[in-house]
């Protein structure tokens, strides 16, 4: 590879062409990047923020009508979720490390890898709204408490009863669950475009001269999208998965 | 009083004198070259011309308002109209002007320069936020076309979710969008305060203006997107009724109030901290001294920053939340006056024995400190719970962030644009005129809000289109002083339009000022600086700016 020919000290006099006129040095430009992508995600938690605090004000208020509603999302699609979740988060930790060691054909890899686990996600995602919608879960004027009233009347038999004032606040749960998730599901997408743009530069070669701080600054981003899962995860599945007992 | 003798203004012989032929703003020709430069400077005037169209919006929609209260009975325009005046005032004022006054344009064109950098560290970042701004101001004024929105600026519900058919979800569009522009100038500049300060540059070498930005940048950066979030969740509960609010389904209208609140209070020291930023170069400058307790005023900004986020509840006082948190809040509203007196007391120590002179920006200046005294401590009355309940939802709350926003912010972003228009265009603005209009604008804002404390003592309560005769007096009072603070803000536009073209050439540094700003040439070159350069003394250091002076002397001799 001919960009490879010139090999110096990292971080010492490499020229490359991505090096913007107003830094003084490239040093100074990665920091910079990296310093505002961080403070980016300080955004992004303040803007999610919002949202847990609207959750924990109404899981204190309405815990009898959480618990059932948190029942009926299904463990084993949020599970498997969670694990193809922190797979595409390993394999984009790979594509940093790639880039840094300027593997091309590897970067290219990783970062293909990264993308259909988090196709993946959004795949199965979309199965569980699916699966809600078809169940009248969906807030709104289309809203069905039945499930939650008379749960054996539906062949639902590991769920208590709920009086039908208490259930309608199962309403405010699946919103919270749809706004939750749903913020989370369009940073994914967001997620995805950037990453097929990022292949198609890396293909190029663009990350694997010296230059990786694009890949760097996406891989925080997508690092955070992953926690944030991991906190909606247990918060929204796993209120209390033994109601009988 | 011969204007010759009191005055620091020194500027080049103007027979000779002449605009440098290489800067900014004749380094690309074009619409174009402005649209989508990436240039901090010129940025900085894009934004400058656009807050200040919508500032005569907002403007306008005062004097409708103030029109309306000329007589008690409501004879100008219909009740909901109204409604709709007061709403769009506020929206416009709140997020269209004054959140980016001072730093979408003064910061913008300043820090970098303070920094002794060539740009901001994200300029495209900085434009997009110029975009994003333009976007929110054209959402908002396609609100106001289409019809308008009554829902005041606080967008409380259950009032805007529930019980009005107006265009909530456009203008909540406009400022969730609006709100990402202020993120983007926060996010901005923080990065560009850590990383771009050039060598010998210590934070506690920069100017109290870096300080106070890097303060109201904190607050942009953690307030702002939880803003957005509450906005959505609005729209969202107007859209498809999620519930979330909505007190039928078991939501809590409170829960919003405490999310808005949560950016909106801090957003008030978004609005005014660079403001003070401007006060400290200027008092500064035209008394001839370092800031008194230059760490102080430094280190309050910050401290202004942070309680600012644990105060949020005092406008909830009266909505029954609970009396225990409650007293917590108003103590800690109560700890914010600290950090504010910290700031005025040392300017005014910076005043002490100092060669003080009377030029616009330090009129302008005196305006602030007097005002956001009045502003400050009624805030005071406020944050004590009993005065809360006599006198919240009336004119003297009214009256009271007035004197903080108007009074003080407007005052502070006008003695800005005073300072520093010599550095941005390389003219002189005309300096007798101007002096009138700070004088008129002093004189007039003090007519309009001055009765409107006695009113709301009385119990004239806020956002109503009529009111018992008795309360006329002040009402006709209140009126004539927003006349005249109209001509007050007329008259800049007009003059500062008039010297671009005819005011005389200013020179690099007319006001014998020691910011690197002034070091350079006026209007400063696209990368600022040809080398960059080194720090090696203090903010505000006369003695070295004469010396500079001095050898400069010496070379030329």
């Amino acid at each position: 590879m001919p960009r490879e020919t010139a090999v110096h000290e990292p971080h010492e006099h490499v020229f490359i062409p991505q090096h913007r006129h107003h830094f003084e040095t490239e040093e100074q430009q990665r920091e910079a990047g990296s310093f505002g992508m961080w403070l980016f995600l300080l955004t992004e938690i303040m803007f999610f923020g919002g949202l847990f605090f609207a959750y924990l004000l109404y899981r204190n208020w309405y815990y009898d009508a959480f618990v059932p509603a948190s029942n009926f999302l299904s463990v084993t699609l949020g599970g498997t979720n969670t694990a193809i979740l922190i797979t595409s988060g390993f394999c984009m930790a790979l594509a940093v490390w790639a880039a840094e060691v300027r593997k091309k054909q590897f970067l290219v890899i990783a970062l293909i890898l990264t993308t259909v686990f988090g196709l993946a996600f959004i795949g199965i995602k979309y199965v569980e709204w699916h699966d809600e919608w078809e169940h009248h879960h969906v807030p709104g004027a289309g809203f069905d408490i039945s499930e939650f009233v008379s749960p054996n009347a539906h062949g639902i038999t590991d769920q208590k009863a709920i009086p039908p004032d208490m259930a309608q606040h199962c309403q405010i749960f699946f919103f919270l669950y749809f706004a939750m998730t749903g913020m989370h599901a369009l940073h994914m997408i967001i997620g995805i475009g950037l990453l097929v743009w990022l292949i198609l530069r890396a293909q190029r070669g663009d990350f694997t001269a010296g230059y990786v701080a694009p890949i760097e600054n996406f891989g925080l981003y997508w690092h955070f999208v992953d926690i944030v899962w991991l906190f909606l995860f247990p918060l929204l599945y796993l209120i209390n998965r033994h109601p009988l007992k | 009083m011969s204007a010759t003798s009191t005055t620091i203004v020194t500027l080049p012989d103007q027979t000779t004198a002449t605009i440098p032929k290489k800067n900014y703003i004749s380094a690309e020709h074009g619409l174009l070259s402005w649209l989508l430069t990436g240039d901090h400077k010129r940025i900085a005037m894009l934004y400058l011309i656009s807050i200040t169209f919508f500032f005569f919006i907002g403007g306008a929609f005062a004097g409708l308002i103030r029109l309306e209260l000329l007589t008690p009975q409501p004879d100008l325009v219909a009740s909901d109209t109204y409604n709709k005046f007061f709403s769009m005032h506020g929206i416009i004022m709140v997020f269209l002007f004054l959140v980016p006054s001072v730093p979408a344009t003064i910061g913008n064109f300043l820090i970098p320069i303070m920094l002794g950098a060539r740009d901001l560290a994200f300029p495209k970042i900085n434009l997009l936020s110029w975009y994003l701004y333009l976007a929110g101001g054209t959402l908002t004024l396609a609100a106001l076309v289409l019809g308008g929105v009554d829902t005041g600026w606080t967008f409380t519900t259950p009032l805007s979710t529930h019980y009005l058919n107006t265009h909530v979800v456009t203008t909540a569009c406009a400022i969730f969008v609006a709100g990402f522009s202020s993120i983007f100038t926060g996010l901005n500049f923080i990065v560009t305060i850590h990383r771009m300060r050039c060598p010998g540059m210590t934070w506690f070498r920069m100017p109290l203006f870096v300080w106070s930005h890097y303060a109201a940048s904190i607050l942009m950066v953690l307030g702002t997107p939880v803003l957005a979030i509450s906005i959505v969740l609005v729209a969202l509960e107007r859209l498809i009724g999620i519930g979330v609010f909505d007190p039928n389904k078991g939501g809590d209208p409170l829960l919003f109030q405490h999310l808005f609140w949560f950016y909106s209070h801090p957003a008030v020291y978004i609005m005014i901290l660079p403001g003070m930023g401007v006060i400290s170069e200027v008092v500064s400058t035209f008394s001839r001294k370092r800031v008194f307790g230059y760490t102080a005023v430094a280190f309050s900004s910050v401290a202004i920053a942070l309680f600012g986020f644990f105060v949020w509840e005092h406008h909830m006082f009266i909505m029954g939340v609970s009396n225990y948190s409650a007293l917590v809040f108003s103590l800690l509203t109560m700890l914010v006056a600290v950090p504010s007196a910290i700031k005025i007391f040392n300017w005014a120590f910076t005043l002490q024995k100092g060669s003080i002179t009377f030029e616009t920006p330090m009129l302008y200046a005196f305006g602030f400190m007097g005002l956001f005294t009045i502003g400050g401590l009624t805030g005071v009355f406020l944050a004590a719970l009993g005065m809360d309940i006599q006198l919240t939802e009336t004119y003297f709350i009214v009256a009271h962030f007035h004197f903080v926003m108007v009074g003080g912010m407007l005052m502070a972003f006008l003695s800005g644009v005073h300072f520093w228009w010599p550095k941005m265009t390389g003219r002189m603005y005309p300096e007798q005129i101007s002096k009138l209009a700070a004088v008129v604008t002093f004189i007039g804002f003090n007519l309009t809000f001055m009765p409107q404390f006695i009113l709301g003592y009385l119990g004239m309560p806020r956002r109503y289109h009529a009111y018992p005769p008795e309360y006329q007096v002040l009402n006709v009072l209140s009126t004539a002083g927003a006349t005249v603070l109209g001509v007050g803000y007329m008259l800049p536009i007009l003059y500062l339009a008039w010297s671009l073209k005819y005011g005389p050439i200013a020179g690099n540094n007319p006001w014998q000022a020691t910011g690197l700003e002034w070091q350079i040439q006026s209007p400063p070159l696209t990368e600022n600086f040809t080398e960059i350069p080194v720090m090696d003394h203090e903010a505000y250091d006369y003695e070295w700016l004469e010396h500079k002076t001095q050898q400069e002397v010496t070379t030329v001799g």
